[in-house]
């Protein structure tokens, strides 16, 4: 029987990026705040401390920050036909956990997205007509454009002490920054971090080849820096223990030492740490949540009452507790209604190894998790979707992210994997490989989409997230146009052979790809393609809100976490400003 | 265990303990004959020898893997990484030793992995389906294949000869051996996974001895900070002692 706690105003599931800046954001609200996190409490120091920090076999291999299975996972497969099993172990994505959540341990690429990419229905219909998308495609509008978000983006950069430079400052081109961007009001806070070689290599076949290199956005600060909240971060030492790994530098922006201590800060905060929460409880009516349920370390149960419920957690808790609190119509495939779980989108991670000649060095231990150079020529909107049969785009890049070898031990093709002749290939491989990649847009589709499974349960017994993806036609036919220009640069590079393996198999949830999950709580206008209107409130019980990438309708060619901070500032401004002024619906139906 | 496998000599067993107390080639150094190298083998899996002197390191204790398994993990290490003249073999650099501590850690009993049932058979891209832990695996893999070559060669795996060890984890690799409890490839996976996370890992771990892995492949540990070399050092060899966790403290 669950304890029933003294209310509170506002619950917040999940202290991630979007968590994190909720709590600190509403602290000026003088509410009493209470934030939920199902890890344990987590700072740099002691946990990311150098040298136990560096550790591949702990974090990169073990996994230590990421969500632990055991207490809950999600059922996989690949189409409705088959059944669903669960995922035993971690592969495909690597959702965080504890306080920060993935923000410990993102590699930092900090995006603005295109404008395209925050209308891809309407941009694409305006350019080719609706005949161009497939019958099974669910494309689809953000119920808000670039320039309603761009000062929130501002703000999310200028917080993580964001590395780059503009391409686009107020609509003038800048040579040398993503002349393809949105237009920005203000330059990055901090210069573009040091090349590696791979990466001036890359620049100037890109440039021969007429295409527009630039330096990956990157929350890695390229010098030390106090940011707008006088929180200090350190310079990157290009370690190359960043992606998997906590920074003990606090170069790499993360929420557990910029947004999180200051909401620790307000007496009318408190965070709940190794507490899950299981559950939105809603009144008789189903109109209003009225609490949450959850768990701490020792499996007690308590009651929370809260008269505003906020789920900030990783795509897949936001849709769970969605469907398993029953808010909003749960997605139906056969009959194509419904709305929680609908457009889970995904992103595909390809392109090719380059090796080069002998005596080649290239020192991939020194990098870090952002450190790249990157063309957006083939992603957003800007390939010829009639021309090349595919709606969507991908970035393509060369970085220098980290040399531990037990993640990196390339071999050329024909080498043997093991015994005799192994280490000399290794050895022979280790300075002069490296890649250059496409990170390519997913879009979504009617079969491709979130429900709860009706067999497995979590180790809590509720119905386990049951996931349902696979490939489609058109994410084939990006990922194998991309491959080309990537060979082609690679060439351009110098590569003395280019390694390249056409793949048409099926989505596998077992390597790791990208943890880009996106969908499943679609933000949008109309209350039968999205769960959450505008403000990313729930249509159907008006004091919950949803933030994170399972609003976004569909996966654009770049990472996530730049349009996740930008809307959890807007979130807190849309609180503030209208919802705490008058708690209800803020668009009618 | 079989009278087979007590009739034939663990020849590969001794040569590893050899090299773990520390006598390398100069064998009789030892004062110990063949076969009472033989019994201070099995101790080693029971409890440890003194060190032949003083300078050598301890001979390590085995936490988790039995005599037969530990036999079977130090000839599959020294199979898939073996000594040459490139760099030094998995066996010499303790990687039987990690697996046997991971097999015996929080990983190898499975604490982050979900186990409950129902266990059905799945696609390929639905991942690992079975109701066994990593040791569980390692374990009942052990048992599997050794039945499976005594069957055939009437030896252990680690009593064949360095030609069929290789021919065997061959097979294994191509699934050309099917295993009664362990699919083969998850079986030979796991192996092969271990193997390498061994040779590489921080030596914290018990494995890759000296940084000598790290040292072979040119990676130069995990305390540098480039900030000031990576512009310096483009496309020129980086050269440094590495450093690991340990040397840090």
């Amino acid at each position: 029987m669950a304890t029933k706690l003294k209310p509170v105003d506002i619950a917040i599931v999940g202290l991630g990026w979007a968590g994190g800046i909720l709590a600190k954001e509403l602290a000026s609200t003088g509410l009493k705040i209470v934030a939920f996190e199902r890890g344990g409490p987590r700072a740099t120091n002691p946990d990311f401390m150098a040298p136990q920090v560096h550790d591949e076999l702990r974090y990169s291999r073990r996994h230590e920050l990421i969500q632990n299975l055991r207490k809950e996972t999600l059922t996989f497969r690949n189409d409705p036909s088959q059944r669903a099993l669960p995922m035993r172990q971690l592969g495909s994505f690597l959702p965080g956990e504890g306080v920060g959540g993935a923000g410990t341990h993102w590699s930092g690429l900090h995006w603005r997205w295109t404008e395209w990419e925050h209308k891809m229905y309407s941009g694409t219909v305006a350019k080719y007509g609706k005949s161009i998308i497939p019958a099974d495609m669910n494309l689809q509008d953000w119920p808000i454009d670039y320039h309603e978000l761009e000062p929130y983006y501002d703000t999310f950069e200028k917080v993580c002490g964001t590395s780059g430079k503009a391409g686009n400052l107020r609509g003038t081109k800048i040579d040398g920054g993503n002349i393809f961007e949105a237009p920005r009001a203000n330059e990055f806070p901090n210069p573009p971090l040091t090349q590696s070689h791979n990466m001036v290599l890359f620049e100037k076949a890109a440039r021969n080849l007429g295409y527009h290199p630039f330096p990956v956005p990157a929350s890695n600060a390229s010098r030390a820096y106090v940011n707008p909240d006088g929180v200090t971060l350190g310079q990157c030492h290009y370690c190359g223990f960043c992606t998997a790994f906590g920074c003990e530098a606090n170069a790499k922006a993360s929420p557990h030492f910029t947004v999180i201590p200051l909401a620790y800060k307000n007496p009318n905060f408190e965070a709940r740490t190794n507490s899950y929460v299981m559950k939105v409880n809603l009144d008789s009516k189903r109109k209003r949540a009225v609490s949450v349920t959850y768990l701490d370390a020792g499996g007690r149960e308590f009651e929370q009452p809260a008269d505003l419920v906020i789920l900030a957690a990783y795509v897949f808790g936001n849709v769970h507790l969605m469907l398993h609190s029953k808010i909003g119509k749960p997605y139906d495939f056969q009959r194509n209604t419904g709305v929680v779980g609908r457009n889970y989108a995904y992103q595909s991670m390809g392109g090719v190894g380059a090796l080069f000649p002998k005596d080649t060095y290239f020192n991939p231990f020194m990098g870090s998790g952002a450190l790249g150079t990157w063309i957006d020529d083939f992603n957003s909107d800007n390939p010829d979707f009639a021309k090349l049969g595919f709606i969507g785009g991908g970035g393509i890049s060369s970085g220098s992210n980290s040399g531990a070898p037990i993640g990196r031990r390339p071999t050329p093709p024909g080498s043997p994997r093991w015994g005799k002749g192994w280490k000399k290939a290794v050895v022979e491989t280790y300075h002069r490989m490296t890649s250059v990649g496409n990170q390519g847009s997913v879009m979504s589709y009617r079969q491709n989409y979130l429900d709860l499974d009706p067999t497995y349960t979590d180790s809590f017994g509720r119905p386990m997230l049951r996931l349902t993806f696979d490939w489609q036609e058109n994410e084939f036919r990006q990922m194998e146009f991309a491959r080309g220009i990537c060979a082609t640069i690679a060439k351009e590079m110098g590569a003395e052979q280019v390694l390249s393996r056409r793949d048409r198999g099926r989505y596998s949830i077992v390597p790791y790809q990208t943890t880009h999950n996106t969908g499943g709580t679609v933000f949008g206008d109309d209350p039968r393609t999205s769960a959450l209107n505008k403000y990313l409130q729930s249509w159907d019980v008006s004091n919950v809100f949803v933030v994170g990438s399972s609003a976004f309708p569909q996966n654009a060619g770049r990472n996530p976490t730049g349009p996740v901070g930008a809307l959890a500032y807007r979130l807190a401004d849309t609180l503030k400003n209208q919802y705490l002024k008058r708690p209800e619906r803020l668009v009618s139906v | 265990m079989t009278e087979e496998n007590n009739a034939e000599p663990k020849k590969v067993n001794r040569r590893a303990w050899l090299k773990l107390i520390g006598a390398g080639a100069a064998s009789g150094a030892l004062p110990l004959g063949s076969a009472a190298a033989e019994d201070s083998m099995a101790g080693m899996h029971h409890g440890a020898p003194k060190p032949a002197s003083a300078a050598d390191e301890p001979v390590p204790v085995y936490e988790f893997l039995n005599g037969d398994e530990a036999a079977f993990i130090e000839a599959v290490v020294d199979t898939f990484i073996p000594p040459d003249e490139v760099g030094p073999g998995a066996l010499e650099l303790g990687v039987a030793v990690f697996i046997d501590r991971q097999l015996n850690s929080g990983y190898g009993r499975g604490d982050r992995m979900y186990l409950q049932g129902p266990f059905l058979e799945g696609t390929p891209e639905q991942g690992y389906q079975l109701r066994m832990t990593p040791s569980e695996l390692i374990r009942n893999g052990i048992l599997d294949l050794n039945a499976h070559l005594r069957e055939k060669y009437k030896r252990t795996f680690d009593a064949l000869s360095e030609e069929d060890r290789v021919a065997v984890l061959t097979q294994l690799e191509k699934r050309e051996i099917a295993l009664p409890t362990v699919p083969t490839p998850i079986f030979f996976n796991l192996l092969y996974d271990l193997t390498m996370q061994g040779y590489f890992a921080d030596p914290l771990y018990g494995g890759n001895k000296g940084k000598a892995a790290w040292r072979m492949i040119g990676f130069p540990g995990i305390g540098n900070m480039y900030a000031d070399k990576i512009e310096m050092y483009r496309n020129k060899k980086y050269m440094s002692e590495p450093l690991s966790i340990q040397d840090l403290l």
